[in-house]
């Protein structure tokens, strides 16, 4: 077996609080290989970005990784020093964010953000940080580079900060680039652009993506594998044309019939019956039961595996065990 | 068109915004015309600030308009007393965590404007219509005396709309009232605004940005750009069909969950952003980001007319 770029084991993620013990994520496994993306989709607050923050060790206080491993080139991260992290971050992974306003600094120009961020993780300085700095910009699809290095945020719109995000996310050309929710706040046709870019400059640098979004148009449009998760677990992984041909978990098999799409604009939409868990009280079994159809006793008491499905699919879902065992097409 | 309940004509709605010295009239909406039908749903997109929160309001006359003239089932509601217009007309809002005050109970934020309009005679008409409300909008019984932060965003979505409801009204200004809820609650959501649609008559202008619902809950839908329509077609015929350069790349841009579909779909990418609305160019607003754009339209901005078929297009070379 040839060595993963990034692999999570058994990955637990929780915060302590004043209401107690929050389990955001709860024995998560997956690997990423170069090149690829990968999307990860799923309910608000099922341990999306807390999977994500967990890879970059960039926690809240109040949070802390209290199981499993992730391994970077068979490296096991958790026993770098912080200083060997913050190489990490940067020259190996770098993360962009939702709303780019909070990660780009109001009093500082682009110009010196972005050099800063050369400076800090190349041996580039002064002069050559700069024309860096251009060159990057212009990689990213941003016009007279030279004028926006000298820009505050407030002076960009939407797009473009999410474009200067992207160039300095990508000052080092790092293996793996994380992306949560990098369009979410953008209008569709911006949207389509930063989708395009990323999508080039993941050819063009080889770089592999680990795309966090709720939406699945845009999963569909960009990921080769997917993970969905519900409840602070993996529920169903598989290619793209897995899960969305062929999805095994009822969770995923409800998401994807309630929302609007191409061939179900006459018919009445089919929405999941009630409402997302409470973190600070999860249920025994599968934790997607009290809202699931077809559930059946054992969900309620027992946590289902993850079982394969076929060679490019797996699904934790009691019922396709039933499937298997009633011989019913699987 | 046959019933038309809401006429809308040659709206503007200018704000006056300070520029250095000067006070220069910011173009929210400008000249806007459109018709809703009697229990018709129209969609209303565009790109973010470019007009139709405005639309909206200026409609219920939260904003004074500038200039144009809205008729409501023919009168204009500049003529009406603002009270008897908001028993008819109501808007539900984006976010469901800001719009409901938290500290009243759902009895107490439904029941206000039965009591504001004075809709029942006695304690208990007014008890049975707040649970009728409630019952339309999928809420139980038993929620009537919670307070309104104990509830889910879906759940306060649902209070808003019953709280809506309430006047009994012919027309309901939607304005992202999905965007704030998770992907597993729209679909609750969508149905029930579909369902009241079917059994009260209410007629929506649905403004969202997500062009899949918009299409799945309009009959008709009117694109906008800068503060203009720049098409307005029934809803199936705009997506197959579009024509507006703008409206045309809008549509290939929706990442649709269908990865066959989506991947063989070609995006027809824009250059640049949106104008500012205070350098609105001359002509076409859209010109500057236009492949098909031409002298002329630089010079005129075109108007909508009519392609067939109530498909109506503002463009000079399409
Ligand atoms: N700083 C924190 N303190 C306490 N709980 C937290 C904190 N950050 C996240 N959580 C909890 O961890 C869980 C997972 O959160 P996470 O942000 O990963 O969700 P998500 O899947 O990214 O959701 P969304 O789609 O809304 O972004 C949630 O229940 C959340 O409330
Ligand atoms: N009260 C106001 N005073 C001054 N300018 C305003 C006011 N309200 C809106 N605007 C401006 O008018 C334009 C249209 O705003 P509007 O909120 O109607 O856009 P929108 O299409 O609803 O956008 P979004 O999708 O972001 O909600 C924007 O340029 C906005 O900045
Ligand atoms: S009028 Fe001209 S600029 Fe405007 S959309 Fe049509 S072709 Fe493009
Ligand atoms: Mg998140
Ligand atoms: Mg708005």
């Amino acid at each position: 077996m040839s060595e993963k770029l990034l692999s999570v084991q058994d990955l637990h993620t929780s915060f302590f609080t004043d209401a107690g013990e929050v389990q955001a994520v709860n024995g998560v496994n997956f690997d990423l290989d170069r090149g690829e993306i990968l999307g990860i989709v799923g309910e608000s607050g099922s341990g999306k970005s807390v999977t994500a923050y967990s890879i970059m060790q960039i926690l809240a206080d109040t949070g802390r990784i209290v199981g499993g491993k992730i391994l970077y080139k068979g490296e096991d991260l958790s026993k770098w020093s912080e200083k060997q992290m913050q190489g990490f971050r940067g020259k190996c992974c770098s993360i962009i964010f939702q709303d780019p306003m909070t990660s780009l600094n109001p009093v500082f120009t682009i110009g010196s953000q972005i050099t800063e961020a050369i400076t800090l993780h190349t041996e580039k300085h002064g002069r050559e940080a700069e024309a860096r700095a251009a060159e990057l910009l212009t990689l990213v699809g941003i016009n007279e580079p030279e004028k926006r290095l000298k820009q505050y945020p407030f002076e960009l719109s939407g797009g473009m900060r999410q474009r200067v995000m992207i160039a300095m996310a990508l000052a080092c050309e790092p293996d793996i680039l994380i992306a949560d929710e990098p369009t979410t706040a953008l209008d569709v046709t911006i949207q389509a652009q930063i989708l395009e870019l990323m999508q080039d400059l993941q050819k063009k640098l080889g770089m592999a993506v680990i795309l966090v979004t709720h939406d699945l148009g845009v999963i569909a449009d960009m990921c080769d594998n997917i993970v969905v998760m519900y409840g602070s677990r993996i529920c169903e992984r598989g290619t793209a044309h897995e899960i969305f041909y062929n999805p095994r978990h009822e969770y995923t098999r409800g998401l994807l019939r309630s929302i609007p799409n191409v061939n179900n604009m006459k018919k009445k939409l089919i929405p999941i019956s009630g409402s997302p868990i409470n973190m600070l009280n999860m249920p025994k079994g599968c934790a997607f039961c009290a809202r699931c159809d077809n559930a059946m006793k054992i969900c309620l008491t027992e946590i289902p595996e993850e079982l394969w499905i076929n060679d490019s699919h797996k699904a934790a879902c009691w019922l396709n065990v039933r499937d298997a065992f009633e011989g019913k097409e699987v | 068109m046959g019933d038309t309940l809401v006429e809308v004509k040659n709206l503007k709605q200018y704000f006056p915004v300070r520029s250095g010295f000067k006070t220069i009239p910011l173009k929210a909406v400008d000249d806007v015309s459109f018709t809703v039908g009697r229990g018709e749903t129209l969609g209303l997109v565009g790109e973010s600030g470019c007009g139709k929160t405005t639309v909206g309001r200026t409609i219920l006359r939260l904003y004074e308009p500038t200039a144009g003239e809205v008729r409501f089932d023919g009168e204009l509601v500049t003529d009406k007393n603002i009270t008897a217009m908001r028993k008819e007309m109501q808007m539900v809002f984006q976010d469901p965590y800001s719009s409901l005050d938290p500290r009243m109970t759902v009895e107490d934020i439904i029941g206000e404007p039965l009591d504001v309009h004075h809709l029942c005679s006695n304690r208990k008409e007014r008890r049975e219509k707040i649970l009728e409300l409630m019952s339309y909008v999928g809420l139980n019984a038993e929620h009537a005396r919670r307070y309104a932060h104990e509830f889910s965003g879906g759940q306060r979505q649902r209070i808003g709309i019953a709280r809506a409801l309430a006047v009994d009204p012919k027309f309901i200004v939607c304005d992202e009232p999905v965007s704030a809820l998770d992907v597993s609650i729209q679909a609750q959501v969508i149905n029930m605004f579909e369902d009241l649609q079917e059994k009260l008559g209410v007629a929506y202008l649905f403004i969202a940005h997500d062009l899949l619902v918009v299409h799945h809950i309009s009959k008709r839908i009117a694109v906008m750009y800068l503060g203009k329509i720049v098409e307005i077609a029934d809803s199936d015929e705009l997506n197959e069909h579009p024509v507006h350069p703008y409206t045309e790349s809008l549509l290939s841009a929706v990442p649709i969950p269908d990865p066959d579909v989506t991947r063989a779909r070609k995006r027809i990418l824009l250059e640049g952003d949106v104008p500012s609305p205070l350098k609105m160019p001359t002509g076409c607003a859209f010109r500057t980001r236009c492949r098909f754009a031409t002298e002329q339209c630089a010079k005129e901005c075109p108007a909508l007319t009519d392609r067939g078929g109530e498909h109506f297009v503002a463009c000079w070379n399409k």
